[in-house]
């Protein structure tokens, strides 16, 4: 199978060479009729790479894994880890988890969407930050507790809030 | 390293246990919450310290899951084993490591925190006064080094699965784990001797036994720190299953948001099969058996068996009604066991010291132990793993030492989303699966989330329900739609629409959608509404009847005013972020109530308690 990603630039097709590789190193041919069970872990790749799972990369996937692009695209709607638009350069994940509920998540929640100036499951208009809320990082010691990218601010306040978006340099 | 009988598993745990150890041993708690508190440069420090002073052969260094001291990260722990004393250090900094390492364990470094080992590890201890917590699950977490395949056959790791390969039948394992009692600790409770026997009884040929990692429940992570803290546990057992129902495959759904977990499988794995403990004829015996891992991907209904499986599958997490159950047609249509992966991490110790020892523990009808994650407005967050029967008031009181701040405790939700709050009037009941479910809450993963006298019980159960909503699969209408009403009758109270009629329907909406939703997150989903109303009607009323929120949560019943207190110092008027406080210095100021977002700034930064909060 070919790529089809049409007039991608050689940044995306060299992506898509590498998630090609990555599909043929999976043991598909085992047992072709489960090319399926692979498609969520092909998918975690592919938005690694790519940062979102744009049309180009789900039909690129359904066709590697010999599935229909509807099926991709009802997986990747189905799971809150999966986007089709791409995300701010920063993610901002505020955690809703039941612990950081009860000491205050909404209030610093509020107070990123007014900083930002948007809401929940947005990027700002300058693709710098992506806001969005996600359930329980298990570090309910520390909650309420935000996630930047990779890095864990706990024992959040709104009065931090400002202070936290300080320390992101770009 | 090759390990193919269980003599030369034997062989070498001796070899591993007579070497000679350094007389002093440092553990350093590195799971996701002492990396996050700084647990990286204390444990630098200790290194460093040892380089400094010579003591690379006096003192040895493990890094180890976590203790359950989850409030006091970064944790260490000193060891003599010549005197046998031990200390437990909370809080640690880098600045503090050289007095603890001067100290020893003769005494303690002074400025530190110490704290007491509040449990026992009834496979070799006897329990000391205050040691509440009995660890079974947790008895590697915390005290091992879960990337040293090593240090697991040292305290005899795989000797269950050689017991079990060697000198048991399948069946004679699966009858070990049904007369030990043992029930699936993700919620459920239903036997997993008898989950195991149905999947054993169906015609040999390919079947699967898979892990349930997919820890949703927010505020529960003792999977978390299994997974973490003691990952070869989970594939002894797992393969131990899979003799005993005749499967050859393991898989573990983990979720994508446990990056840690999954590295330390994978590193487990990986030294599992070079060592011979997993792939082919496991101990000369002839049984093959091997595990892949496969990823959630943000999706709280995969925890539910059917759902995972068509995760695994590559489908859309949505369930399916049973029968036919896993264990008949499971993943790929093949006969299927899902466990959890604390009832896993039970089952090498049941195997080692037979079934009447694990039902020595907890209560007739549910033996064994149960790990709590403590979290919300306790003073002690953490993990604690106690005898089923155990009383909450112990478990909240005296390992979690209370509430936070001197305050009140309200109640306690346990079972997650699903489950129910349990009021002060329960606290000395001693729980177990059945106790739980006759005070309308339920077991679930074993979060419990304790609340006090700020917590809105109306907001509480809006919380889960919004939980809910979100993470509703939107197959069957009761769960899309009646959830989503009652979601909106409970924002109508809370926004002081609601009247009495309101909570008539939301409790007759309620019984409908547990009666008819498909699965069991939709059939549990009204348990939080329920339970709240039941044990705090009044709030309810308060809201609908007086417009009035009790604990001054809900925004739209409470405002503030500046009272006659007010010396005009201008702090309130300087932090309102919508420019609602006016005032000249050192008059009184006021709110105005159109532009107030009730934010509470103001309240919470007056020295003068001068902002009332109504």
């Amino acid at each position: 199978m070919s790529c089809q990603c049409g007039n991608a630039t050689p940044a995306d097709r060299a992506k898509f060479e590498e998630l090609g590789k990555y599909i043929s190193s999976l043991p598909i041919a085992e047992n072709p009729s489960r090319s399926r069970g692979f498609l969520i872990q092909t998918l975690h790749r592919a938005q690694s790479m790519f940062g979102y799972l744009p049309e180009e990369v789900q039909k690129f996937v359904a066709a590697e894994l010999k599935i229909s692009p509807a099926d991709v695209y009802g997986v990747i709607s189905f799971y809150s880890f999966f986007t089709d638009k791409p995300l701010g350069r920063h993610k901002i994940n505020v955690c809703t988890g039941t612990a950081c509920f009860v000491k205050g998540a909404g209030k610093v929640l509020e107070e990123f969407k007014r900083r930002l100036g948007v809401s929940e499951g947005e990027t700002t208009a300058d693709g710098r930050f992506f806001l969005g809320a996600l359930r329980c990082v298990g570090a309910c010691s520390l909650a309420p507790v935000v996630m930047v990218d990779d890095r864990v601010y706990g024992n959040m306040t709104a009065e931090k809030v400002a202070d936290v978006l300080a320390q992101i340099a770009d | 390293m090759n390990i193919k009988t269980p003599e030369a598993l034997a062989k070498m745990a001796g070899v591993l246990k007579s070497r000679p150890k350094p007389p002093v041993q440092i553990l350093v708690s590195v799971g996701t919450c002492g990396l996050a508190a700084g647990a990286g440069a204390v444990l630098k420090s200790i290194y460093d310290e040892i380089v400094e002073r010579r003591l690379e052969n006096a003192v040895e260094v493990v890094e180890v899951g976590c203790m359950g001291l989850c409030y006091a990260e970064p944790v260490i722990m000193l060891n003599d084993r010549r005197s046998g004393k031990r200390l437990i250090y909370g809080d640690v900094t880098p600045q503090q490591v050289p007095a603890i390492i001067a100290a020893g364990t003769d005494s303690i470094a002074a400025g530190t925190r110490t704290i007491e080992r509040s449990w026992y590890y009834p496979e070799f201890e006897k329990p000391e006064p205050g040691e509440l917590q009995a660890r079974i699950v947790l008895r590697n977490t915390g005290r091992l080094n879960p990337e040293k395949l090593e240090q697991y056959i040292e305290n005899d790791g795989y000797t269950a699965l050689a017991k079990a390969l060697t000198t048991m039948t399948p069946q004679q394992v699966i009858d070990t784990i049904l007369a030990s009692g043992l029930r699936g600790r993700g919620g459920g409770g239903f036997p997993t001797g008898r989950k195991w026997q149905f999947a054993a009884a169906q015609p040999a040929g390919e079947k699967f036994i898979i892990c349930n990692a997919d820890e949703g429940d927010p505020g529960a992570f003792m999977d978390r720190a299994v997974l973490e803290g003691d990952p070869h546990s989970v594939l002894e057992a797992m393969a131990i299953g899979g003799y005993a129902i005749g499967a050859n495959t393991g898989v573990i759904y983990i979720r994508a948001e446990y990056p840690l977990a999954v590295r330390r499988l994978e590193n487990a794995i990986g030294q599992a099969r070079e060592a011979g403990l997993l792939g082919k004829n496991l101990f000369g015996s002839g049984f093959d058996f091997d595990i892949q891992i496969k990823f959630g991907a943000g999706a709280f209904v995969c925890g539910e068996e059917t759902a995972l499986i068509h995760s695994i599958e590559g489908m859309r997490g949505e369930p399916t009604v049973k029968p036919p159950f896993p264990a008949v047609e499971g993943l790929w249509k093949r006969p299927t066991v899902v466990n959890n992966v604390e009832t896993f991490a039970c089952v090498a110790a049941i195997i080692r010291k037979g079934a009447e020892w694990f039902k020595s523990l907890g209560t007739t009808g549910s033996p064994g132990t149960k790990v709590f994650a403590l979290a919300g407005k306790i003073s002690k967050v953490g993990l604690a793993e106690v005898p089923m029967g155990t009383t909450l008031r112990d478990i909240i009181y005296r390992i979690g030492d209370g509430i936070r701040d001197g305050r009140q405790f309200k109640a306690v939700q346990t079972g997650g989303p699903s489950g129910g709050c349990i009021t002060a009037k329960n606290l000395d009941l001693p729980i177990d699966y059945e106790a739980l479910k006759s005070i309308g809450s339920m077991m679930g993963s074993g979060g419990m989330i304790v609340m006090d006298e700020d917590d809105c019980m109306v907001n509480i159960a809006k919380f889960f329900l919004e939980f809910t909503l979100d993470e509703s699969c939107g197959k069957c209408t009761p769960c899309r739609i009646g959830n989503r009403r009652l979601f909106e009758m409970l924002e109508e109270i809370t926004d002081g629409r609601g009247t009495l009629e309101t909570i008539e329907k939301l409790k007759a909406l309620s019984a409908i959608i547990k009666d008819t939703a498909l699965c069991g997150l939709g059939q549990t989903s009204p348990n939080p509404v329920l339970s709240t109303l039941a044990n705090f009607p009044d709030e309810y009323i308060a809201h609908v009847k007086e417009g009035r929120c009790p604990a001054g949560v809900c925004q739209k019943l409470i405002h503030f005013d500046i009272s006659d207190r007010c010396v005009g110092c201008g702090l309130c008027l300087k932090n309102c972020p919508v420019n609602a406080i006016s005032g000249e210095k050192r008059q009184r100021h006021t709110i105005d109530q159109s532009k107030c977002i009730k934010c509470g700034v103001c309240f919470r930064v007056c020295k003068f308690h001068a902002v009332d909060k109504k």
